[in-house]
């Protein structure tokens, strides 16, 4: 057995001797909770004496930036592995990463491709570990140790993501780590798939693992293995893919003990050290190329995943000097027993991709990014919640905390001179896919999400149009799954698939890349169910930019009532490949037609019945009557735009046969349009003196600041309090109960009425 | 010198003045809301996002609620040009969303080169494909 590390060599395990009082505290803790020194640091950890050391040897940039390099191709290598062996749909399309972080738990070098906010999250519980277990005689770390976590209070996007660490050590000296995680899906919670939206404390949300040992000596303990295994509904992926992530730490543990034989220990502390450093330092100089001022934005989920409730996000960034400082106080309270609460961490995170895929794509992926960069939130809040509040669906604040500061961010940097990437819209946000769980045709149980949730349009860009399903806000390169692959897995057919649906656009001179319809149907499984785990179908989840609108609203079609695998084999012609056309024409005989939020909880699908939706679109670029009459045209012939938007949205005339376009009857049209706009408009003041309301209306219970982000409300104009404040906390009943409630109300006033009656 | 702001609006920084990008109307001042010079309308939302599925028989069509969400629309007052769009609840006070410190801003571009449109920025260059 190898000695344990001493807790000289790491940052984070206090250098300094404990007082008697700090070691009763240490000794007598009855429970390890998250670390809030920890957990509220976003920042580099101070150079440990060892990097300083290695720094004061190693200093030239070329040696240093080769190393770097070589490591990165190292890492990158471990990606592909991830990806290729993984075995949770999640890593077979991106949604994963692998990445090096220094001794201390900087994330230096994440791989080139997937998922940077999980790596950037995984600083946390590796500082965990290096405060509490390496001191703690119980655990230790050593050479060949692996950690693993999932619980996101100690650092993770979602408890569905699995992220395993493993101490990279030389000469019995720590000097790295090696980390890898996986959008993992299945985790025992209590719904399949991962995402439980119907959680309503933290213990319906599956597996809580704090960072803990699951391997020594480069073996996974097979008792922890096999807790594991029995506590999800997928023991067989569990274990492949604790496997696959201990081989690609090995892969990576292997490059950094080939870099340290051929450049010197200390050329790779430096070189993880200093790439940190040095980015904090160019993302400086960039912020100081911005202009000093405020941006402020604001937007509205429509939803808990379990009601239709109207919830506040609210921004104002300030960047001065060369410091960035998001405030997202007056945002919406927390919903103490609903999943849609995002940590901090987690929007800090997805914030870190946020510049580096879509500001500076050429800054090396660390948390570097991060460090120049300061947070303010309400506590406790929707996007900073208590301790014991769940928050497996944090996407569904956290990506509208992203979407409404990628505005921000463009107004920000349109002006500036040096641009690194080009300004873009708003991209579409939101996980418009199908979860799933069952029994497969193969006799499998399973849970977990289809790849669809990567097609979510591209905004709109200054000189082009946006990407059609082009990959999702989280991930710029990942994969959208091989439909068919799918389908020899798992007991349901995609009908439609990967079709794009017409006027589903984010209109604009240039035009948000669109989202495509899935239609999917059930078969061959006497259990086998689908949930739904997204909002925005009554206000839509992404703005426009510069006079570009934003998505539209999304439903769930639903057509039960018929089987369309045996009106395939009866009547094949009554089957339509659009959502709009099945729905509108009603074509099959005898069926039930509904439409729905985009939230269903998990619930058994009968065979042959239809679940319907759309992905979105990104949000468009700049006033659509200014766009190229041609470009509409060609929307025309691809089918992605209807006549009636070419005319009610863009103003072109063109003859129907041929669609020519009528240059000089389109531009009479459009200034016709933009005299209309001047007459039906009022001067601003005057608008609002009709238009502002003192608080929000009765009829949709809204969550959140009004006009002061000190003040917000709790569900109606009569609920407000200051915001941060935790009690009373805001419980919202169970959609089920307030229905039985409800229906009872009607029956006791009906039994009234008739007792009145005699 | 003139800033880009957005696509649809500039800041002359001598006359700290904002102006529209399409046919430079002097619409407020640079220390003030913008939005202050510019005309507004509500609009029905599903004016914009019309349904796509029969509202008649469905209570969620594609279009947003109206009980939710109104989109206002900002113009210049002098062109028509849209020069913002902004989603609000029913009521909601619309946002002071561009708030710059127009003398950091004037120290900023003393130094800078005048700029005759708003730079994009680099293209995407595919790296050189190997082929065999």
């Amino acid at each position: 057995m190898n000695e344990p590390v001493s807790p000289n060599t790491i940052a984070g395990a206090s250098d300094a001797p404990l007082s008697s009082v700090e070691k009763f505290l240490r000794d007598t803790s009855l429970f390890l909770a998250p670390d809030s020194a920890i957990m509220n640091n976003h920042g580099l950890e101070p150079r440990t004496a060892l990097e300083e050391a290695c720094i004061a040897k190693e200093s030239d940039p070329r040696k240093l930036e080769l190393v770097r390099e070589r490591l990165l191709s190292g890492v990158n290598e471990s990606f592909e592995m991830l990806e290729n062996m993984g075995a949770a749909p999640g890593a077979k399309w991106g949604d994963c990463v692998s990445a090096v972080y220094t001794a201390a738990g900087d994330l230096s070098l994440a791989s080139t491709g997937g998922v940077v906010i999980f790596c950037n999250l995984v600083q946390y519980p590796i500082k965990f570990v290096n405060k509490y277990w390496a001191n703690e005689p119980t655990v230790g770390i050593r050479e060949g140790d692996v950690f693993l976590v999932n619980d996101a209070r100690y650092g993770q996007a979602h408890n569905t993501d699995q992220s395993m660490m493993m101490p990279v050590f030389w000469d019995g000296k720590l000097v790295a780590w090696a980390g890898a995680t996986v959008h993992e899906g299945e985790n025992g919670a209590v719904e399949p798939g991962g995402m439980p939206s119907a959680a309503e404390q933290i213990w319906d949300e599956g597996l809580k693992m704090p960072p803990f040992k699951v391997a020594e000596n480069y073996q996974l303990r097979r008792d922890i293995v096999t807790f594991l295994q029995n506590s999800v509904r997928e023991p067989k992926l569990q274990f492949a893919d604790m496997k696959v992530k201990l081989y690609v730490c090995r892969r990576i543990e292997q490059r950094i003990h080939e870099a340290i034989r051929e450049y010197g220990v200390e050329a790779i502390v430096a070189a993880l050290r200093t790439n940190l450093e040095d980015t904090d330092a160019e993302v400086r100089r960039r912020l100081s190329e911005w202009p000093d001022g405020t941006m402020s934005h604001a937007w509205w989920t429509d939803g808990t995943l379990r009601e239709n409730v109207q919830i506040k996000i609210n921004l104002k960034l300030t960047k001065k000097g060369d410091t960035l400082i998001f405030d997202y106080r007056g945002s919406s309270p927390e919903f103490a027993n609903r999943s849609n609460n995002s940590l901090d961490i987690t929007v800090k995170g997805m914030l870190a991709q946020l510049f580096l895929t879509f500001v500076w794509p050429d800054i090396p992926r660390n948390q570097g990014v991060l460090s120049p960069m300061e947070f303010i939130f309400d506590t406790p809040s929707i996007l900073k919640p208590s301790f014991q509040t769940p928050n497996a669906q944090s996407m569904m604040s956290v990506f509208t905390a992203w979407s409404i500061a990628q505005v921000c961010v463009m107004k920000f940097i349109h002006q500036v001179p040096t641009k690194y990437t080009r300004v873009v819209a708003p991209w579409f946000n939101m996980i418009n896919t199908f979860l799933f769980g069952g029994i497969t045709q193969h006799g499998e149980m399973v849970g977990n999400v289809c790849a669809d949730i990567n097609g979510m349009g591209g905004g709109a860009l200054a000189d082009r149009d946006g990407q059609h399903s082009c990959a999702p806000i989280f991930a710029t390169m990942s994969d959208l799954g091989e439909q068919e692959f799918i389908e020899e897995e798992l007991p349901f057919l995609q009908l439609v698939s990967k079709k794009l649906m017409q006027d589903n656009q984010g209109f604009g001179r240039n035009r948000g890349g669109m989202g495509y319809q899935m239609i999917l149907a059930m078969r061959d499984s006497e259990a086998f169910g689908f949930m739904l785990t997204a909002i925005g179908s009554k206000f839509p989840n992404v703005p426009g930019l510069f006079g570009g609108y934003g998505c539209p609203t999304y439903p769930l079609s639903r057509i039960s009532g018929v089987d369309v695998f045996e009106v395939m084999k009866t009547n094949p012609g009554a089957f339509r490949y659009t959502i709009a056309e099945l729905m509108n024409e009603q074509p099959l005989e005898g069926a039930v037609y509904s439409t729905h939020p985009m939230f269903i909880r998990y619930d058994f699908a009968r065979r042959g019945e239809l679940y319907m939706i759309a992905q979105g679109t990104g949000g468009g670029y700049g006033d659509p009557i200014d766009r190229d009459p041609q470009a509409v045209i060609e929307d025309i012939e691809e089918g992605l735009i209807s006549a009636d938007v070419a005319w009610r949205v863009y103003r072109v005339v063109y003859d129907k046969e041929s669609l020519v376009v009528d240059a000089g009857a389109t531009e009479k049209a459009r200034a016709e349009l933009r005299r209309e706009r001047i007459a039906k408009s009022k001067p601003f003041d005057a608008f609002c003196k009709d238009f502002v309301k003192a608080k929000p209306g009765a009829k949709v219970p809204y969550y959140g600041s009004w006009d002061d982000p000190a003040m917000v409300y709790a569900g109606s104009p009569e609920k407000i309090r200051p915001a941060g404040q935790a009690n009373p906390p805001i419980m919202l009943p169970h959609p089920l109960e307030a229905k039985i409630a409800a229906l009872q109300a009607k029956l006791d006033a009906c039994e009234a009425e008739k007792a009145k009656r005699g | 010198m003139k800033v880009f702001v957005t696509d649809a609006l500039t800041i002359e920084l001598d006359t700290e003045r904002w102006h529209c990008a399409r046919c430079a109307h002097d619409i407020a001042p640079a220390r003030a809301n913008y939005k202050s010079g510019l005309l507004v309308r509500e609009r029905e939302p599903s004016e914009i996002h019309a349904p796509i599925i029969d509202p008649a028989r469905y209570e969620f069509t594609f279009a947003p609620d109206p009980d939710w969400c109104r989109i206002l629309e900002y113009c210049c007052p002098n062109c028509g040009r849209l020069v913002e769009v902004e989603y609000l609840p029913p009521g909601h006070p619309p946002a002071h969303d561009i708030a710059l410190d127009i003398d950091a801003l004037k120290a900023q571009w003393a130094g800078r080169d005048r700029l005759a449109a708003p730079v994009l920025g680099p293209d995407f260059i595919p790296p050189p494909h190997h082929d065999h």
